[in-house]
Order: C-alpha cells, then sequence, then structure tokens
C-alpha cells in the first residue's frame, strides 16, 4: 500500500518544497522556503501566528501557486500538473482543515462516505463498511447519524479526519489539529495521529503552534518564520541545538529574537506625526 | 485631488476586476452544467429549496397584486364604460411586466439572498476549500447545481406569479365589483396574443432567471469569508439583481414592443 519510508537505506520525501516564493497582498510570505517531508514520517511544521503554515499547506494541495519555485508531492510538480492530474494527486492526499471543514447539511456518516460517493462506484453495503471502519478508528462509529451542528469541536476534527483518510491517501495534512481543544481531546488526537501514520503507513504533515504537542509526535520539525525555514531537525536534536530563536519559541517567551511587534516605522515618528507638526 | 483620483481609479479597478471574475465564473458554471446530466438529483434537491423557499411569497405577493389591478382598473375602466375590458388589462399588466419583474425582485430577497448566504457560509467555514482539497469541483457540485435550480424555478414561479393575480383580479373585479365573469374572461382570450404576450414575458422570465440565479450564486461564492462579508454579499445579491432586472426590464421591453 504504501511505499515505505526507505529505499536503499536513503530516506525518499514525499514532498519537497523548493526555494518557493510567495507572497499576499503585496506581502511576502516565504522567500525561499526550502522544505522536505520524508515518506512515512510525522512532520511537525512549527511556526507563530501568521508566518504562512496554512498557506504552505495550501501551496502543497495546490491550492495557491507560488511566484516562484516549485513542490512536488511524489516527484510530481504540483503546480504543472493538469487539473484532471491535480484531482487524481488529491485524492491521495488527505487534509484536516483547521475549523474540520464538514458538509453542515450532511450528517457524520454521510460526511465520511462523501469522498467515495463521489470518486467511486462502490455499492452502498461497501460504503457502509468502509465507512464505520473509519469512524471506529476515530471513536465515533456510534456518532454516525449526529450532524456537525450537534458536534463538539473535537468531535467534528475526529470525523473530519475520519473523512481524510477513508480514501486511504498516501499522506495526510492537519492544520492546527490541536487548536481549541481540551487536554483530554488534544491527547486523544494526538495519540490518532500517530495510531494513523503507524496503521495505515501514511505520512503525515503536522501545522501547529503547538509545541509540546508537536514535539511530542513529530519524528522530524522544520520551524518556519520570516519567510523560511530557520531550523529543522528531530525534536531532539532541536531542543539540543536550537538557535537564540528557536529556545524562543519552544519554551515561550514574549519578546527576544522574535520580535513582539508586527512591522511599523518607528514608534515616536507616528506619535510626533498625530501632534499636527 | 491626486488622492481622491487614485481612490476612483482603485474604485474602477475593482470593479473592473470582479466583473471580470463574475464573467470567467459564469463560463466555469456554464461549462460544468453538461455533468449534471448524469447527476440530475442535486438539482432537483435544489429546486425543491429554491422553489418551496419562493412559493408561498410568491402566491401571495400574486394574489395581492392581482387584487390591486383589479381594483385600480375597474376605477379607471369604469369612467370609460370599458370596465368589461378589466380581464384584458389584468393580464396583460402580470404577463408582460409585472408577472416576471415582481416575481424576479422577490425571488432576489427570498431565494437569491439564501443562495448568497449558503454559498458564501460554505466558503467561510472551509467547506469549499474542504471539496477542492477532495478532488471535487465545488463548482461543479456547489454552484452550478444551485445555478441551474435558480434558472429553471423563474419561469415557472412567474408563470404561477401571473396566474394567481389573474385570479386576483378576476376576484376582485368579478366577485366584489360585479364585472361580467364571461365578458372577462372571453375579452382576455380575444385580446391576449399567445406569441407577443405570453411567449415574450416567458423570454423576460427566463432572462431575469439566468441573470437572478448568476448574481446569487457569484456573489456567494466571491464573498469575504468573514460572517460580515457574507452580510454584504448578501445584500449585494438583493441590490444588483434588483437593478439588473430593471434595467434589463426596459430593454427586452424596447425590443419586444417597441417598434423601433
Ligand atoms: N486571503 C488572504 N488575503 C490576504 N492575506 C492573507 C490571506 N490569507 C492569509 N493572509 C496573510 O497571510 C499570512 C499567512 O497566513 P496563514 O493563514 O498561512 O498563517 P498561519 O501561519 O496559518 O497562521 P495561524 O497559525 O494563525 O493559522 C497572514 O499574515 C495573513 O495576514
Ligand atoms: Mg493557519
Amino acid at each position: 500500500m504504501n511505499d515505505g519510508s526507505s529505499m536503499g537505506g536513503r530516506t525518499v520525501a514525499r514532498v519537497e518544497v523548493r526555494d518557493v516564493h510567495f507572497s499576499r497582498a503585496g506581502r511576502p510570505i516565504f522567500r525561499g522556503l526550502d522544505l522536505d517531508v520524508p515518506a512515512g514520517s510525522v512532520t511537525g511544521i512549527l511556526g507563530p501566528s501568521g508566518t504562512g503554515k496554512t498557506t504552505l499547506l495550501n501551496l502543497i494541495g495546490g491550492r495557491l501557486r507560488p511566484a516562484r519555485g516549485t513542490v512536488r508531492v511524489d516527484g510530481q510538480d504540483v503546480h504543472r500538473l493538469s487539473r484532471g492530474g491535480l484531482y487524481a494527486l488529491r485524492k491521495r492526499m488527505g487534509m484536516l482543515f483547521q475549523s474540520g471543514a464538514l458538509l453542515t447539511d450532511l450528517n457524520v456518516f454521510d460526511n465520511v462516505a462523501f469522498p467515495l460517493r463521489e470518486h467511486t462506484r462502490l455499492p452502498e453495503a461497501l460504503i457502509r463498511d468502509v465507512v464505520l471502519i473509519k469512524l471506529e478508528m476515530v471513536g465515533l462509529r456510534g456518532a454516525r447519524d449526529l450532524m456537525p451542528a450537534e458536534l463538539s469541536g473535537g468531535m467534528a476534527r475526529r470525523v473530519a479526519l475520519a473523512r481524510a483518510i477513508v480514501l486511504d491517501p498516501v499522506m495526510v495534512m492537519y492544520d492546527e489539529p490541536f487548536t481549541g481543544l481540551d487536554p483530554i481531546t488534544k491527547a486523544v488526537i494526538v495519540q490518532l495521529i500517530r495510531k494513523l501514520n503507524q496503521a495505515l503507513g501514511l505520512t503525515s504533515i503536522v501545522v501547529s503552534h503547538d509545541v509540546a504537542e508537536t514535539f511530542s509526535i513529530a519524528d522530524y520539525i522544520h520551524v518556519i518564520a520570516e519567510g523560511g525555514v530557520i531550523a529543522s531537525g528531530t525534536p531532539d536534536a532541536l531542543r539540543e541545538t536550537g538557535s537564540a530563536w528557536v529556545r524562543q519559541f519552544i519554551q515561550g517567551l514574549p519578546d527576544g529574537p522574535v520580535p513582539f511587534h508586527y512591522p511599523a516605522r518607528p514608534y515616536y515618528e507616528e506619535l510626533l506625526e498625530g501632534q499636527g507638526a | 485631488m491626486i488622492g481622491w483620483l487614485q481612490l476612483l481609479g482603485r474604485w474602477s479597478l475593482g470593479r473592473v476586476a470582479r466583473l471580470g471574475r463574475g464573467h470567467l465564473f459564469l463560463v466555469r458554471t456554464l461549462a460544468s452544467l453538461p455533468h449534471l446530466v448524469l447527476r440530475p438529483r442535486l438539482v432537483i434537491r435544489e429546486l425543491f429549496s429554491v422553489g418551496v423557499l419562493s412559493l408561498l411569497i410568491i402566491v401571495v405577493s400574486g394574489g395581492f397584486v392581482g387584487f390591486v389591478l383589479g381594483l385600480q382598473g375597474y376605477v379607471t375602466l369604469v369612467r370609460f364604460g370599458a370596465e368589461e375590458s378589466l380581464g384584458v388589462v389584468v393580464a396583460l399588466s402580470l404577463v408582460r411586466e409585472l408577472g416576471p419583474v415582481v416575481s424576479a425582485l422577490l425571488f432576489a430577497g427570498r431565494a437569491g439572498s439564501a443562495l448568497t448566504a449558503e454559498i458564501g457560509l460554505m466558503k467561510s467555514t472551509e467547506q469549499l476549500a474542504g471539496l477542492e482539497m477532495m478532488a471535487v469541483d465545488p463548482i461543479e457540485r456547489v454552484v452550478a447545481p444551485r445555478f441551474l435550480a435558480g434558472f429553471l424555478a423563474m419561469p415557472l414561479l412567474a408563470a404561477l406569479f401571473s396566474a394567481v393575480g389573474v385570479w386576483g383580479g378576476y376576484f376582485v373585479g368579478s366577485g366584489l365589483l360585479g364585472v361580467d365573469s364571461g365578458a372577462f374572461w372571453s375579452q382576455m382570450q380575444s385580446q391576449v396574443d399567445f406569441h407577443d404576450d405570453v411567449v415574450n414575458g416567458i423570454i423576460k422570465s427566463v432572462v431575469f432567471g439566468f441573470v437572478a440565479s448568476w448574481i446569487a450564486v457569484f456573489e456567494g461564492y466571491d464573498a469575504v469569508p468573514t460572517s460580515e462579508g457574507v452580510g454584504r454579499a448578501t445584500t449585494r445579491t438583493v441590490v444588483n439583481t434588483a437593478l439588473a432586472v430593471l434595467g434589463l426590464d426596459f430593454i427586452l421591453t424596447a425590443l419586444m414592443f417597441g417598434n423601433f
């Protein structure tokens, strides 16, 4: 099913991002971003709010196009694919949105069944079995008749996770899977990501600013800020050798190499201006 | 001065860009209509919700407009002793003008705004992005069935509006004001031309249905994905549809009935 993480002892990259430049509303988000996601790994992408983590996932999924540089998934250049090619690739990657993005007019069962019904001609009995298996994996087989509005945030995210894996993808991207959850649900999600990664032989990309959770499940971590990767490595390596910046981020200190302020003109200039000089 | 010009320039550029997006969007929507042949159930579901949403308001408004036409027509006609022609006046006003125009305005207020809000909310809650990532084209799956349903429902609603209106005019004219019922119907039958009046009215409602549905789905799809943005998009749907329908009505009327 999955081609494993090593070929002749060398790690194979599932996702290769090379020299990606991207700006939004004239503000550069990425300036030469390079990173690899090894196949079969859980790779964490850490970074402060607004650095472009969601943007990165959208670039990998082909929803956004970089101004320069390439993104390869399984060796295929995402932004050179035809529409059909891109859609075929997307069927092999699942994405878990920050909000879950469940279809509000379908119940839990139909939400999970949705990709199957859209993309396959499986008989209804088989669809039922597949959906129940996936719901069982996330522990929500009993919630199959609930509507999305009746789910808690954590449940919605688990349903979305079941839906993301229903087509047996080779890769799943998680956008902020831990945000806004209580500690127990957080732990459940952490465990699920790890478990699914092993059981299904997935490659997982976990985007987050929750340092502790990401450190606890990731095999590799890339820390991004200021338009590029500023540190990468295994969690242990990062803890040992992290730069001042990385340490500030990991320990959660309010000010340091990462400024507390959004870029602005000098403070006194702006204050003086207000006096109508 | 320069700042003002700059603002005007930015505003016009924004307008032109939106117009361009709107047309590209329409092309993509029309291009995905053939897919719906294989999945009629998607359209039927939307047809049901668009139609049912508007049914009550169309019937009630059609009735009242008919009542008023009956009253006003009678008051004017009776001065010339021509109250027998009330049926003609009521039917022509409804079939040619009021049916298509008023039902398009009501459609925008009821179904159009609901379509915009629905699609806009799907955008702001990442459902559309989610569909894209599941390799499902939101235009094909979400937009096109709604557009088609609105387009198909509009002429039916306009016809219903006119029919109820005629009945309302008859109720007031014949039932309350004592116009001869035989004259009411026979004059209507002889004076209302199928091609010139009925078909032209249907053409109008088809055009209005196209424009109203297009505006409704586009405003939703193009909405700023926040609750405020969706609210504004809903308002824009109603305003833009009203303007477009009234403007087009003038053009179509001139083309159909103005002997240039
Ligand atoms: N549609 C948009 N138009 C303009 N700018 C945008 C848009 N979406 C995002 N941005 C900007 O891009 C930057 C990166 O956004 P992104 O959502 O990728 O950040 P993030 O790292 O995911 O943040 P968070 O951790 O808060 O989710 C932000 O500074 C934001 O202001
Ligand atoms: Mg984000």
